[in-house]
């Protein structure tokens, strides 16, 4: 009797647990018209496309030695893979802090501070991010700041300091191009991670609020203790996509000769005529940037996961 | 202060949600050490009226005095009295990110300024009081809804409140945990805790009530000891009432 209301469910748990690796006919049916698209594709390309794909040219634009020092140094794209770097770090972290801030005030008691926030997100997102990158550079950045501030700002200093600076920020002589797209490309990322800060906090129940004010905690310890670590959990996920765009959009600040990757991959372009080795090179590290990334965020989603039960 | 003293006293209460009349002149006392049950039809407005007592609801007209602080006067007063007045829900409303232990310690540290060693053996003195010392280093999700609740009750109790409110501490539980629960409260009464509990358990309010009250449609309909409400009601209301859900 009992065997045989258990042997049933045992065996359903087995079978689903199989059926999620192994394939079915239909899928070898889908896989076979995937495989012959492509291959139609590829004699499509062979016949009409004639190019000779060369990737030696391109190798030094990486790293090249320097005759004079003796030593190899990085090259154009390199050093645009640091500024990419740079962006993304920098970009993450002020993108964070911004949103936090901004998603704050977007779900504040007090009115000032929601239109403050909701204006802020309703300016960003209606307009396209390249030609936010325009105006902002252009029209706002550059009406305002002093051309070379940061840079002279930076060259007074002592010269460890400058080291720092430059490992921080990049090259002194390109460092307010690069605090300009940073800026451009934080102040329009963060409208989005608010959105998602927004949603997080408004995703924990009012009753979790109503349980610390009645144990008397101050709104400030229940933000802290209560609303803010149980929102962390649930904007995780959207968080990670967010950022992993934001690595994707610091492309845009090539527009505005900020010299990132895609810019130097533009540079070396034109200087070696390798074209499509040089796209298919940037896709691939910028692909492997944003799949480490998002790995990352998986395993940390997954600790969280697992602390909690 | 004589121990005749009103802990709780609303005079005149009325608040509205929108143009509904939820609470309407409601004059209630409540003295030090008095177990009192709210119980009426839903909608009465039994849970409005002790969410007022901790300021959860705000009141629009009348008085409210808790341990001799108005609720009227300003904002820290409302702070003082959810220092001294618990709360139990139905729903529990434990906090899914902390443990059970993290649960009891977490407010007296930040309200209380309770140092974190003598907060975890106040805590565990508690969880021992409502039976579940074992679960201390688990989530609330890991627990049942009846030993969620006791660690809310812990909770509660870990800021030594001077009067416990209960909002139908055991409407959101299966049939079998509802004794665990109702036994910590009965417990809890026996000691001298004031307690205000709205619930429907009226075995319960029998035996550990020293006054029910009955609400309806946002009025104290009638207010009396629990043999003589359920003995004898005075209102047609009470009767209704009483007749649907004893009758079964």
């Amino acid at each position: 009797m009992t065997e045989s209301t258990i042997q049933p469910s045992a065996g359903r748990s087995r079978r689903s647990a199989r059926s999620r690796w192994a394939l079915g006919w239909l899928d070898g049916v889908l896989l076979l018209c995937v495989a012959a698209a492509l291959t139609y594709l590829v004699s499509r390309a062979g016949s009409v496309f004639q190019y000779r794909w060369n990737w030696s040219g391109i190798w030094p634009y990486i790293v090249r030695f320097d005759e004079a020092s003796g030593r190899w140094v990085a090259n154009l794209l390199l050093d645009g893979l640091f500024t990419t770097f740079r962006l993304a770090v920098w970009g993450i972290l002020l993108a964070g802090v911004i949103g936090v801030v901004m998603g704050l005030a977007r779900t504040s008691k007090r009115l000032l501070f929601r239109l403050i926030g909701g204006g802020y997100v309703m300016l960003i997102r209606n307009i396209p991010p390249i030609v936010f990158v325009f105006v902002f550079v252009y029209f706002i950045a550059s009406q305002i700041l002093p051309p070379q501030a940061i840079a002279n700002w930076v060259q007074g200093l002592p010269v460890f300091w400058q080291g720092v600076a430059t490992v921080l920020f990049g090259p002194v002589r390109l460092i307010d191009n690069f605090f300009l797209g940073l800026i451009c490309l934080s102040v329009f990322s963060g409208a989005y991670v608010t959105e998602i800060v927004r949603g997080g906090i408004q995703s924990v129940p009012g009753s979790q609020i109503e349980a610390g004010h009645s144990l008397g905690l101050s709104r400030l310890d229940i933000l802290r203790f209560i609303v803010l670590p149980q929102a962390w959990r649930n904007v995780l996920p959207p968080m990670a996509g967010q950022f992993i765009q934001l690595i994707k959009d610091s492309s845009l600040v090539s527009m505005v000769s900020i010299q990132e990757l895609t810019f130097s991959a533009q540079d070396v372009q034109v200087t070696t005529q390798r074209v499509f080795e040089v796209l298919v090179l940037v896709a691939v590290v910028y692909f492997v940037i944003c799949l480490t990334l998002s790995r990352l965020f998986a395993r940390l989603e997954r600790n969280h996961a697992r602390a909690l039960h | 202060m004589n121990s005749t003293d009103p802990i709780i006293e609303l005079k005149g209460v009325n608040k509205w949600f929108g143009t509904h009349h939820v609470l309407c002149d409601v004059d209630l006392s409540v003295r030090r050490g008095e177990r009192l049950v709210i119980c009426g039809p839903s909608g009465s407005g039994k849970s409005t009226l002790i969410r007022c007592i901790n300021r959860l609801e705000e009141h629009d007209e009348g008085v409210i005095r808790v341990d001799g602080m108005d609720l009227n006067e300003a904002t820290e007063n409302i702070n003082a009295i959810r220092r001294e007045v618990g709360m139990v829900f139905q729903h529990f409303n434990l906090f899914p990110h902390l443990t059970v232990l993290e649960n009891c310690t977490l407010p007296q540290i930040r309200v209380r300024g309770t140092p974190r060693a003598e907060a975890q053996a106040k805590a565990m003195e508690y969880l021992r009081r409502v039976r579940i010392p074992e679960q201390a280093t688990k989530f609330p999700s890991q627990l049942s809804g009846g030993q969620q609740q006791r660690v809310a009750i812990a909770r509660s109790l870990c800021m030594e409140p001077k009067v416990m409110l209960f909002d139908e501490p055991t409407s959101a539980l299966d049939p079998e945990m509802i004794k665990e629960v109702l036994d910590v409260i009965i417990d809890l009464a026996q000691s001298g805790m004031t307690m205000l509990c709205v619930t429907h358990e009226m075995g319960f309010a029998r035996k550990v009530a020293d006054t029910v009250v009955f609400m309806d449609a946002g009025r104290i309909v009638e207010k009396a000891p629990p043999l003589e409400l359920f003995g004898n009601p005075q209102s047609e209301r009470t009767k209704l009432f009483l007749s649907q859900i004893l009758s079964h």
